[in-house]
């Protein structure tokens, strides 16, 4: 899966969670749920249909990793990567 | 049409999902009302057949119209009475002769009207009054904030609030939850809220006094505890649907319930009873920062519990201070039905449970 899929994939999940957001103005490097005033349920709501659609489940620990776009699609890119690499 | 808040006076029927002659079930969505919280799923609360419908498709009616007439099944149980099976035409709201005339007069619409009169009637001064004002704004956010504004205003200068808080630590339940979350899938991780509003349900149960409604200058304690939850829409404006049965809910099942209610809040598809049924109302606003939140009572209900930001704080334990994870929880509580002591109990009790979330 190239970047620009899986930035399709991880977008077309927040449109769902926040569809009155104009998505391409959301700054890559900055905390997603401040520009988008996600709350921590909406936030739960992101890892869990990325997790529908791409089957990467993010643990706790590394929601960190993933508070903004560019975090959270070089986190699934590596995670997707290693599991092609185990293939 | 079932009334779906303290200000609701009338709604519009959008559609009807079941048909004449078709069976129903206690629980199923009959209806689909269009309201100032939006659309609403309306459900019957009787298990039969549907006879006939007595309102039309985009008509608007007051709260407490009979919409339809459900035959019960053969045998069944005596319904509880309400408003959607009521087959009574005894529903409308009551209208002077006088001032139904003025209405039409004035081309005032009724079912916006809200009575003044003896048992609710509409009066003259009621059409009067409602000149010029009966034309909700068709732009959903702004009747919205105007069905807040009109439960706000009541409740501030209806209720005697009063206000108390109580911080918490919150250590137990951090730790308890990181070692749950560890190894569950992120849909089924657990959130502080759930936790939360489970120790307040089963601390409620021993304050029958704040899971209560004020009616017509009386307190009546409810036998349900129906934990409201505070949820903000995204275009502004917020509800408070009901986690229903929420002491007889377990961790598990209040985090399912609260992720669907928000989903659902938040795309605009609650069900009737989701609004008609909460006995108190939880609000939890840390999430931006607030340490403290002083709440206003959604009136008939006559509490709201707050949560603030859970943070990290120097907490004494043996003597010495420590970092915790804190959390500040209010009561604001209507003073004509408990006192501050039972409040602080009340908060006390809340404490208590969270400080051993194994029991929760």
């Amino acid at each position: 899966m190239t970047r620009d899929e899986l930035r399709q994939a991880v977008l077309g999940v927040l449109k769902e969670i926040a569809p009155e957001a104009d998505l391409s103005r959301l700054a890559p490097d900055a905390p997603i749920r401040d520009q988008l005033d996600v709350d921590s349920i909406d936030f739960m709501r992101l890892l869990i249909g990325v997790n529908e659609k791409l089957h990467v489940d993010v643990p706790e620990a590394d929601y960190p990793r993933v508070a903004s776009l560019n975090g959270l699609l070089d986190y699934l890119g590596a995670r997707l990567a290693g599991r092609s690499a185990e293939r | 049409m079932p009334a779906l808040g303290a200000d609701m006076t009338a709604g519009r029927l959008i559609a009807w999902l079941k048909h004449p002659g078709e069976a129903v079930k206690r629980g199923d969505i009959i209806a689909e009302v269009d309201t100032d919280k939006g659309v609403i799923e309306v459900e019957v609360f009787t298990s039969g057949v549907l006879e006939k419908t007595l309102v039309e498709p985009g008509t608007k009616v007051p709260v407490g119209t009979p919409l339809a007439v459900i035959r019960e099944a053969a045998g069944a149980p005596a319904p509880v009475p309400t408003p959607v099976t009521v087959p009574s035409p005894e529903g409308r709201a009551r209208v002077s002769p006088a001032a139904r005339r003025l209405a039409v007069e004035l081309e005032v619409d009724l079912a916006t009207v809200r009575g003044t009169g003896p048992e609710g009637a509409v009066t003259l001064e009621d059409v009067r009054q409602a000149v010029g004002k009966t034309e909700a704004p068709a732009d959903r956010g702004e009747r919205m904030r105007q069905a807040i504004a009109a439960a706000v205003t009541r409740s501030k200068r209806e209720i005697p609030h009063y206000y108390i808080g109580h911080t918490i630590d919150l250590g137990p339940v951090t730790a308890w939850l990181a070692e749950q979350n560890r190894d569950r899938p992120v849909a089924r991780r657990l959130a502080h809220s759930a936790l939360l509003v489970r120790a307040v349900a089963l601390t409620l149960r021993d304050f029958p006094e704040l899971n209560a409604r004020w009616v017509e200058g009386r307190v009546a304690p409810i036998a349900d505890i129906n934990v409201g939850l505070a949820i903000s829409l995204r275009d502004g404006g917020l509800v408070a649907p009901a986690l229903h049965h929420a002491d007889r809910q377990s961790v598990d099942e209040l985090m399912a319930s609260t992720l669907d209610l928000v989903e659902r809040a938040r795309a605009g598809a609650l069900r009737s009873s989701e609004l008609s049924d909460p006995t108190i109302t939880v609000t939890i606003l840390g999430d931006r920062g607030v340490d403290t939140v002083y709440g206003v009572i959604y009136p008939p209900q006559v509490a709201i519990v707050g949560f603030g930001k859970i943070v990290e704080g120097p907490w004494v334990v043996d003597g010495r201070v420590v970092a915790r994870s804190l959390v500040r929880a209010t009561l604001a509580a209507d003073h004509r039905v408990s006192d501050g002591h039972r409040g602080a109990l009340f908060l006390a009790g809340v404490a208590d449970r969270l400080r051993e979330p194994d029991r929760l």
